[in-house]
């Protein structure tokens, strides 16, 4: 093991100390901690789960996966490479509460911002990665997310990568208001100059995928892949409730409605997800290159 | 006026809309119908028309005047075949090199089971894709209410202008006062926080014009604009291609760079 001097050096601040606390046991947490299954109710070991990329061995619930753990579970080991990790989101309206919200979410997710993004090999195929953070404010594209997803795929485009794409996201951010509408078009820009020059975007599309983000880059890609069950759409389903009066047809905007409508390519089980898109990526190789 | 009473005047029943400006502003306009793929979305107005000598393609998102067109026209919110209606007339403007100018005003793109089974998210989208290479000048302008994606699907311009008195925002002040505070009818706050005024957008570089309105001088509002379009669809004209979509691309991504 390797003695760093930063890991003895007193935390400065607050949520320096609890973002340390809540680095370290992310991707593996200990084998003999115990949850209980919201679907089917039996209780179940986190080792167990992690084993099973975090679906129920008993009933296949899916349980939400942070970026990290996405990270882990879709990239070779030791390829990660992340860039752009220092952007922070700072308050452009003056939005009331709005800074101790990123607080928050930092403290929630570990994480500086709600996508991280790198390069990294799938299967042995270097990319472009992107993978989102539903505990950092549900996802929520900001101007840090919009610059940050911006930014890799114009890597992307120099580099002549293609990129993969976890999705998760409650939508555009109300708190930085027109700044993150104006991602949109932003981040739509950089996917159609990466396309334009013959670049490959696979995107996997998990629970839940709504708003701005699925009116962007979302529904962009050349290959949507879509989790079992995923809720997929532009408005949320209590909104549509809400406007129409009338309560919502089971299984509407999941991921095999989509896929019946001719919006997702096909429903992706975890487990097949890394084989599925290290062939799609194989597929897209250059023979003569 | 402050930001709630600009919401309200954006939203006013007797406020003119698009088929009202494109009627004082163009000659020789011939209506367009259809997405080839559905049906005609009657919330988008698109069609051809003349400014001065110049041919351009016209879209104008539009809420209807009395309550009977207002019905008709879905109150001026569209579903996915109205913004792929929008797309269809914009690709033919790419073909035939015209101009299109696109005026904006809706509560937002419809929310609804038939617009989400036919995917709202998607024609959005693509209209944002596309929209960022189009080889032929766009100039968007905010009539009234700007709501959200729905209102940027046809707003992915050289330039953006705004009425004076036109709101832009990325959530409608009723949803973001439920959200923030639970509690809906906390309007005014709720539209002073989001910034939504066409001062609050010029000051933050999201629009490149404010256009004056003269109360009831409708006309002299539709010459102001009228004029200026010329002038500026002329000039983008003189640019090539790679430049006029390189600008635009650089217009989208200086938001939030620093």
């Amino acid at each position: 093991m390797i003695l760093r001097k930063e890991f003895f050096r007193r935390p400065k601040n607050e949520l320096e100390r609890s973002s340390r606390i809540y680095k370290v046991p992310s991707p593996d947490v200990p084998g003999e901690m115990c949850v209980l299954c919201p679907s089917c109710k039996k209780p179940l070991l986190t080792g167990e789960l992690n084993a099973n990329a975090n679906v129920c061995p008993e009933c296949g619930y899916y349980f939400r996966m942070n970026a990290r753990q996405r990270i882990h579970f879709i990239a070779d080991e030791n390829t990660f490479i992340e860039l752009n990790s220092n952007l922070l989101s700072k308050n452009p309206l003056n939005f009331p509460n709005y800074p101790e919200k990123i607080k928050h979410a930092r403290l929630e997710s570990a994480e500086k911002e709600a996508v991280v993004t790198g390069t990294a090999e799938i299967g042995g195929f270097p990319c472009a990665l992107f993978v989102m953070e539903a505990r950092f404010m549900m996802g929520s594209m900001g101007t840090v997310v919009g610059e940050k997803i911006t930014r890799i795929f114009e890597y992307a485009t120099e580099h002549s990568l293609p990129v993969v794409g976890y999705i998760v996201s409650g939508g555009a951010r109300m708190q930085e208001g027109i700044l993150s509408l104006m991602q949109m078009a932003k981040t739509s820009g950089a996917v159609k100059r990466h396309s334009d020059a013959g670049n490959l975007y696979i995107a996997v599309l998990t629970d839940p995928t709504t708003g701005g983000v699925t009116a962007s880059f979302g529904m962009e890609a050349d290959i949507i892949l879509a989790e079992p069950n995923a809720l997929i759409g532009f408005a949320g389903p209590r909104v549509i409730e809400q406007t129409m009066r009338q309560k919502l047809p089971a299984g509407f905007q999941r991921a095999e409605f989509l896929l019946e409508k001719g919006f997702v390519d096909m429903i992706s089980e975890r487990k097949e997800q890394k084989k599925q898109i290290t062939t799609l990526l194989s597929l897209h190789k250059e023979v003569s290159g | 006026m402050n930001a709630y009473e600009k919401v309200n005047a954006a939203r006013a029943k007797n406020r003119p809309t698009g088929s009202d400006y494109i009627a004082n502003i163009f000659q020789d306009f011939i209506e367009m119908h259809g997405d080839r793929r559905f049906g005609d979305d009657k919330a988008v107005i698109t069609g051809i028309a003349r400014l001065g000598n110049q041919p351009v393609t016209v879209i104008a998102l539009e809420k209807g005047r009395d309550i009977k067109e207002k019905v008709y026209r879905n109150f001026g919110s569209a579903h996915p075949e109205g913004y792929r209606k929008a797309l269809r007339q914009m690709k033919l403007a790419e073909k035939f090199g015209r101009p299109v100018v696109c005026f904006v005003d809706t509560a937002g793109a419809y929310c609804g089971i038939a617009a989400e089974e036919r995917g709202q998210g998607q024609a959005i989208a693509e209209n944002l894709m596309e929209m960022m290479t189009l080889k032929v000048p766009i100039i968007s302008i905010l009539i009234g209410e700007g709501g959200s994606g729905g209102a940027l699907a046809l707003a992915v311009a050289d330039e953006v202008w705004m009425l004076e008195n036109a709101v832009y925002s990325v959530i409608s002040p009723e949803g973001c006062a439920s959200i923030l505070w639970k509690d809906s009818r906390k309007v005014k706050e709720a539209s002073e926080c989001l910034k939504l005024t066409a001062d609050d957008l010029y000051r933050m570089k999201v629009i490149e014009r404010i256009i004056g309105e003269h109360g009831r001088g409708f006309h002299l509002t539709c010459a102001e604009l009228k004029r200026l379009l010329s002038q500026k669809l002329a000039e983008n004209l003189r640019l090539s291609a790679e430049e006029l979509v390189s600008n635009r691309y650089l217009r989208f991504r200086k938001f939030g760079s620093a």
